[in-house]
């Protein structure tokens, strides 16, 4: 066990923190609260600078425009990417978990196709997973694709699609073969939301934003030359891809969540309570004390995953205890923040007493859908019973 | 950058679990239990033995000179194995101060014989306060002599000497000396037994000053929290075997989720606590700026989590969780006893505050 860095590791500190200091843009802050359409021009072009840097997808093998970066070395880049307060990336999907599957299942000819442009992010990518009757149990989807001569021909509905607005290309899961038990029917398909029969809608979130669109097939036509990994082994491609999602995400976020500590330690030495500054209130110190500890515990939960699956080689089903400890703490961290703002709390963005232009109030609307999105809590707890601890299936 | 054991660390792990499990069984924790003082010289003997008594220590007082994370590893297998007796008290507790605050020729009298395995010891802090705060203390020496009462002062009644803290420094008093009344104090887990010690006008000596207790304060810390983590693993392990095979309504109760998303929450806690306290142990020893809050950060987590998980763990058991002759007892009830050790979880909390909040430097240590 060390913790210090390698000597690899900190070259690749000190060229990634040499270069985010010379290429990081300046005037990020007056877009970071703008809404994600306006913005995501500006996520895209700052992408594109990442990725001409080499720096858009560290965790790619190397002939695919990364640079096979180790896990650890990945946890550098979220720390170093937070510490220099940089925009995220636009293709956040095809970088973080389509690429990587593409990468893994791929055809030559496919990869060829896909993966520079996901780099680029000239084509952005969305993921058609979820359906309206399929959300925990994802194997029983009923989007269904027929073979039509050399086309597949798609027909259903999907929704929850993140990126499904701004989407060039679309990882969707159908059922290709509807008379075999439901894992083993699945296909994977690349779509392009281009084609003919593809109605996209947003899905208006109680936030009041539309993060997410319902996705409508109607005799969608994809070349069978689309069919990512073997027709009818789409569970394993689908998992592998949520795999990366339970695995890497949590790292990101630990950009948002240190930023949210220190502006609530920030906020409490403003904010009088009974005369004296929050912050030197016994009550509040415990709450923002438990949080801070909370979050350092994600980071190194997350670190100690990331050697286990370096001595593995795959991310594993431990990996849902990454994903329980940072969605139900990101509500325990709102929580305190509505606590500590008291009634601001509830002013949302526009109106001109909103502490930190309704942040907050976003965000302790926005952490109710953590514990549902990218497989529920109690589905997480599922996949640790029986999965981790070898106790039998419960469903 | 690796967060995983390497092959020595494994080994000393592995090592250490089947020596705790050969020498010190369920069977031979609960007649100990029964015992005035959980203490076995023969088991004491052979720990010596293996090196577990100096195993932090220099090697010029006979110890091993391993660092914090092999302390906390072995620290975690006899928590799993709910080892009785003062090893824990002698060597991360009193052993720790001594290297710590000690002179060389004190260290050579006391700590080598900590490391041979001929000596035990304790540190008495507590008194009627029972504060974890070292400016609470009121105790004084006067003319090289302390009077006063110390509480909670584990396995006393074995200790050869101890590590006695007062007002005005830290002293090594023989626990032959002239005025000491050494008393036991019924408390819940049996394992460890707690004493009040009496002083009148009782010789010591005065090994440095209290301010230098605060790295040993933190060893002896991060150790508890190593040990609640073992406890907590074998918590999680005998409930998990339990709800395989207990059946109700024809099922295995671990088919229930009502059951088995509390086994989860267990894993997600003993695993949580573990990263907190491995990570302390290695900022402990390479000194890192954020060593204390590591440690508090650690302690704060499992004082609360070791108890969480001993509920669940007797939850999912039913009606036998609730007996005498089931084991679980025995890790929730020492369970209590470290959390309220070296500080609780408010008490670590408002800690974090000080050195985060007060600090004014919110950014966190980063990779």
């Amino acid at each position: 066990m060390d913790l210090n860095l390698n000597a690899e590791e900190r070259q690749f500190r000190d060229e990634l923190r040499a270069w985010l200091a010379a290429n990081v843009p300046r005037d990020w802050a007056e877009w970071r609260e703008k809404p994600l359409e306006e913005a995501f021009p500006y996520l895209r072009a700052w992408q594109r600078r990442l990725h001409e840097g080499r720096w858009a997808a560290v965790s790619w093998p190397k002939e695919y425009g990364g640079r096979s970066a180790t896990l650890m070395q990945q946890a550098i880049f979220w720390e170093e990417m937070a510490r220099a307060q940089a925009p995220s990336m636009a293709n956040s999907l095809g970088l973080g978990l389509i690429g990587p599957t593409i990468i893994a299942y791929g055809s030559t000819a496919q990869k060829q196709r896909f993966i520079p442009k996901i780099l680029s992010a000239e084509e952005i990518w969305c993921q058609g997973f979820s359906e309206p009757n399929a959300g925990s149990d994802l194997a029983s989807l009923q989007t269904e694709a027929r073979l039509d001569g050399d086309h597949y021909v798609v027909n259903g509905q999907k929704v929850w699609t993140s990126y499904g607005w701004v989407g060039d290309w679309c990882e969707l899961v159908v059922r290709t073969d509807p008379n075999v038990p439901k894992h083993k029917g699945l296909t994977v398909l690349l779509v392009d939301m281009r084609s003919a029969g593809i109605d996209v809608r947003p899905l208006r979130q109680m936030t009041g934003e539309s993060e997410f669109n319902e996705l409508f097939f109607r005799d969608v036509r994809v070349p069978a030359e689309n069919v990512l990994g073997q027709l009818n082994d789409g569970w394993n491609v689908a998992v592998s891809t949520l795999m990366y999602e339970r695995g890497s995400y949590g790292a990101r976020l630990h950009l948002l969540f240190k930023r949210n500590i220190d502006r609530l330690i920030e906020i409490a030495r403003t904010v009088q309570t009974c005369g004296h500054s929050a912050a030197s209130d016994p009550l509040v110190r415990q709450k923002l004390a438990q949080c801070y500890a909370e979050i350092e515990i994600m980071r190194l939960n997350q670190l100690r995953a990331f050697s286990r699956i370096t001595a593995t080689g795959v991310p594993g089903p431990e990996g849902s205890i990454l994903k329980i400890f940072w969605s139900e703490l990101n509500q325990r961290v709102q929580q305190v923040a509505q606590e500590l703002l008291g009634s601001y709390g509830q002013l949302m963005s526009g109106d001109r007493r909103a502490v930190d232009n309704g942040l907050w109030s976003y965000g302790y609307l926005r952490t109710r859908g953590n514990t549902i999105e990218a497989g529920t809590s109690e589905v997480q707890r599922n996949i640790i019973g029986h999965f981790v601890l070898g106790l039998p299936r419960s469903y | 950058m690796e967060f995983g054991l390497s092959e020595s660390q494994r080994l000393l792990k592995d090592n250490a679990r089947k020596f705790f499990e050969n020498e010190c069984p369920m069977e031979e924790v609960r007649r100990l239990m029964e015992t005035d003082t959980a203490y076995d010289e023969a088991l004491w003997a052979k720990m010596a033995e293996q090196g577990y008594t100096g195993i932090i220590f220099p090697e010029e007082y006979g110890g091993v000179g391993l660092g914090k994370v092999e302390l906390i590893l072995l620290m975690e297998e006899a928590g799993r194995a709910l080892l009785p007796g003062p090893l824990f008290s002698t060597v991360a507790f009193a052993g720790s101060a001594l290297d710590a605050i000690a002179t060389p020729d004190q260290k050579k009298r006391y700590l080598t014989r900590i490391c041979s395995g001929e000596a035990r010891s304790t540190l008495a802090i507590l008194e009627d306060g029972a504060s974890w705060n070292l400016t609470d203390i009121r105790m004084a020496s006067a003319n090289g002599k302390l009077t006063g009462e110390k509480l909670f002062v584990p396995d006393a009644m074995v200790a050869d000497f101890m590590i006695v803290v007062a007002r005005d420094g830290v002293f090594a008093v023989d626990a032959k000396a002239a005025g000491i009344d050494i008393q036991p104090m019924e408390a819940m887990d049996r394992t460890r037994k707690l004493y009040s010690v009496r002083f009148s006008s009782t010789p010591a000596e005065k090994l440095g000053n209290a301010a230098g207790l605060a790295r040993p304060f933190d060893v002896a810390a991060a150790a508890v929290v190593a040990e609640m983590v073992g406890g907590m693993q074998r918590t999680l392990d005998i409930t998990v075997e339990y709800a395989k095979m207990r059946k109700q309504f024809g099922k295995p109760i671990g088919m229930f989720q009502a059951v088995q998303h509390q086994c989860a929450d267990m894993y997600l806690e003993t695993e949580s606590a573990r990263s907190a306290v491995y990570y302390a142990a290695w900022a402990l020893e390479e000194n890192t700026p954020d060593a204390a809050v590591a440690v508090s950060i650690a302690k704060m987590y499992a004082s609360d989590a070791g108890r969480t998980v001993g509920g669940r763990g007797i939850q999912i058991h039913g009606g036998m969780g609730f007996t005498w002759e089931n084991d679980l007892h025995l890790y929730y009830k020492r369970a209590k006893a470290s959390e309220t050790a070296f500080g609780d979880s408010t008490w670590h909390r408002e800690r974090i505050a000080r050195l985060v909040i007060d600090a004014g430097t919110a950014s966190m240590q980063s990779a």
